[in-house]
């Protein structure tokens, strides 16, 4: 690890109420500082600063050759990256949307997953993809998905996804400093404020959000590790992302004493903090936004399944997006909102 | 004023042709007499040699053309020669039937048995056989399973790879990777995936870190003239045009892709080479049984690449003399003398008549080599061997089955080791 610069060290009680864009854009700045090996590209990455501005002023900062432009092709993005990586640089790739993740999905599953095992050792591919994913934005099919899972269920990939602007810039310094690959979904719903699934109210920006301080310098969150959201009694809520924000709102809604679990880090999943709060509590909803079969809410469920069935009082529940596409004009019926998440706490505090 | 036209009606045109579907065939099957005389294939040395340094919009017509040194007598001629000493030359020959020696035996030791899985490159030795030598260990090669002759010339230690293809206790693949799937950092030789295709555009990253960086290596990747159909090559395409990287992209056209002749690729009325063009990136097509030519070729794109002046792609024009892999059967689709009739010959055979036309070489010292290398190759196999082959013998730790998925082992894989009861 390098040394912490003078500026850093000034900096690290510093913290300023930034939103998570500007949390994931400091995460990057500092990287590209402390550590000559660190670069990051993509579409649209480097003059513009990215589609959702990530990446805005580190070209100018660092110069054309830390932050840059990309052909449209995904493979080609995370293939280059895996050759520099392997290198022994640090490439942070963003791919524009999750939903475009696809024509890089073989680069990731069969090549950076798998270089350190099958070479034993001899090769290393340590590399963040960064990508935004998740509805609430009317995106439709392309700009919605949330495919966490067709990654989880890879081995050699660790897979994130953050639901603060603390935690985005925390969880992405250590995904950066990991001599393993890491891909980052970013919910973009709440990029600019956190998002409890109502369609109807005002956005309340990350600046206003009472206790959102990131620090200014460098800090990590460890990968791995769950964090508990909101204590509780009665049943234990995992999310991640932007249903975090919805199964907190959904207590309340409810009026359930749940325990509100942030899973963070889905591979390796913090399988300690999942099965000492079910244990507690008796009772488990699992949320995501991605559709239900084969989802990472299955895996969840088998979790708690094979380590807490005795503590269990009631059958475990998924609330999730439906398994259809991500349909435009039924954005809202189709996002798994609190009024659906209450539906459910109310059931297995019944059941 | 010019006549005016109308639009077509949008449907209902009653003497329209009917279209029809073409789907490419080779010219001969089994049973048939192949017959190459229709092949356009450049007299030696005719094709130009252009400096290093030109743009290639002013060097289109070698992706048409072919760069050949040895004429029919194996005496170099035209502005591609690379005039190697003797030694060179003998170092070439000698890697090339090394690389032959290695995997007769290695395909005889998958017929009895000793493992799952083998594929050679005979016919085909002097593509790694020559990048080696003009490239450095410095420099990374990201090649496919039929480029082992990089590592045999630079003296990897064959009971190594052996011990790879056994997946014996020696392996230092330990044991993960089908046979021949080899990796040696320290020899510049790139993990093999076994997917085709996906190296090249990392081969390109690689290279543009090595850019990045300010570093003075270059690097060079294969692929088979079936897997240029993938995406990934012409990604790796477009970013090592738009990023000037330092690498060599080198084709193996080797005609056959399993049982799918190269038309099926979209390589029967345009060259592979040619794909370069709208990249705008230079392209040489060279006689890949000439070890003088791939040579040549490798010396010119290397050259560029360390001036900085960016990427090249080299089709090797050459013929698969054996079957795709152990597990397949070439008599089933293609007629069984076609290695024999391959008008461009055979590599090892080219070079050893160049050796003795240049009064440095004999049929007797051809036989000796050879004999010494095979006793080589099946000494290194008995001591092989004694570590084990893939059903029989020892293996490597099965602990090491739940290694270097991550770097550190996180609580799954530990559980799981648990689970298998160690």
């Amino acid at each position: 690890m390098n040394a912490m610069t003078k500026t850093e060290e000034a900096k690290l009680d510093a913290a300023s109420p930034m939103n998570m864009i500007q949390a994931i854009n400091s995460a990057l700045d500092i990287m590209l500082g402390r550590d000559p090996n660190v670069l990051t590209f993509g579409e649209d990455v480097g003059y513009f600063g990215g589609v959702f501005r990530a990446t805005e002023g580190l070209q100018k900062k660092y110069g054309l050759n830390r932050c840059f432009d990309t052909p449209i092709t995904e493979g080609g993005i995370i293939g280059t990256a895996i050759g520099m990586a392997t290198y022994g640089l640090r490439p942070v790739v963003e791919i524009q949307f999750a939903d475009y993740i696809y024509p890089g999905y073989d680069q990731i599953v069969s090549e950076a997953a798998r270089i350190r095992y099958r070479s034993a050792g001899d090769f290393t591919a340590p590399m963040t993809i960064r990508t935004p994913y998740g509805g609430g934005i009317f995106g439709g099919q392309t700009h919605s998905q949330s495919p966490e899972a067709l990654f989880t269920h890879v081995a050699g990939v660790v897979t994130v996804i953050p639901s603060n602007p603390y935690d985005a810039k925390g969880l992405l310094i250590s995904a950066i400093e990991s001599d393993d690959p890491v891909v980052i979904f970013e919910p973009k719903r709440l990029y600019n404020g956190p998002f409890e699934g109502y369609p109807d109210k005002p956005v309340t920006p990350w600046q206003k959000v009472e206790g959102n301080l990131v620090p200014e310098g460098y800090y990590t969150v460890p990968l791995g590790k769950a964090r508990t959201v909101r204590e509780g009694q009665d049943v234990t809520v995992l999310a991640y992302g932007t249903m975090v924000h919805v199964a907190v709102a959904a207590a309340t809604e409810a009026g359930v004493d749940a325990e509100v679990i942030d899973l963070r880090t889905l591979a390796p999943v913090d399988l300690e903090a999942i099965v000492a709060s079910v244990r507690k509590t008796g009772r488990c909803v699992i949320v995501h936004e991605a559709t239900r079969t084969s989802g990472f809410g299955a895996e969840l469920s088998a979790l708690v399944q094979e380590h807490c069935f005795y503590a269990l009082e009631a059958p475990i529940l998924r609330v999730t997006g439906w398994d259809t596409p991500y349909p435009h004009a039924f954005e809202w019926e189709y996002f798994p909102g609190p009024t659906r998440v209450a539906r459910a706490l109310k059931q297995v505090m019944v059941g | 004023m010019a006549s005016t036209r109308t639009a077509p009606p949008a449907k209902g045109l009653k003497n329209s042709r009917a279209l029809s579907l073409r789907i490419p065939e080779p010219r001969f099957r089994p049973g048939e007499k192949a017959d190459f005389s229709s092949l356009v294939i450049p007299e030696a040395g005719a094709t130009p040699r252009p400096e290093v340094d030109t743009a290639p919009k002013d060097m289109r017509e070698l992706a048409y053309g072919m760069i050949r040194v040895l004429d029919r007598d194996g005496q170099p001629v035209g502005p591609w020669n690379p005039k190697l000493d003797p030694a060179t030359l003998k170092r070439g020959l000698k890697t090339m039937m090394l690389t032959r020696a290695y995997d007769d035996r290695m395909y005889r030791a998958q017929r009895q048995g000793k493992t799952s899985f083998y594929m050679k490159c005979t016919g085909e030795e002097a593509v790694a056989a020559a990048a080696a030598m003009v490239l450095t260990r410095e420099d990374m090669c990201f090649p496919t399973y039929r480029q082992q002759g990089l590592l045999i010339a630079r003296d990897y230690p064959l009971v190594d790879m052996m011990n790879q293809v056994y997946s014996n206790a020696k392996d230092p693949m330990k044991g993960r990777q089908l046979p021949v799937m080899y990796s040696s950092k320290k020899d510049g030789f790139f993990t093999i995936s076994g997917n085709l295709g996906t190296q090249v555009p990392q081969a390109v990253g690689w290279a543009m870190a090595s850019a990045y960086k300010g570093d003075d290596k270059i690097a060079a990747t294969w692929i088979g003239d079936g897997s240029t159909a993938e995406g990934d090559f012409h990604e790796a395409m477009i970013f090592a045009s738009v990023y000037r990287a330092p690498v060599i992209l080198n084709i193996v056209n080797n005609q056959w892709a399993i049982s799918s002749f190269h038309g099926i690729a979209g390589g029967e009325d345009a060259t592979f080479a040619s794909r370069a063009i709208g990249y705008n990136l230079p392209a040489l097509r060279v006689d890949g049984n000439d070890f003088l030519a791939v040579y040549a070729a490798t010396e010119w794109a290397a050259e560029r690449a360390r001036s900085n002046l960016g990427a090249t792609l080299i089709e090797h024009y050459t013929y698969r003399a054996e079957g795709h892999s152990t597990s397949d059967d070439p008599s089933r689709y293609r007629p069984t003398d076609e290695g024999k009739i391959w008008p461009l010959g055979d590599p090892i055979e080219r070079l050893k008549q160049h050796l003795i036309a240049l009064g440095e070489w004999s049929d007797d010292k051809q036989q000796a080599l050879y004999e010494e290398l095979v006793e080589l190759v099946r000494a290194a196999g008995r001591e092989s061997e004694t570590h084990g082959t893939l059903h029989a013998g020892e293996r490597p730790s099965i602990k090491t089955m739940f290694e270097d998925v991550y770097k550190e082992m996180d609580w799954r894989l530990v559980e799981q080791r648990q689970e298998l009861g160690i």
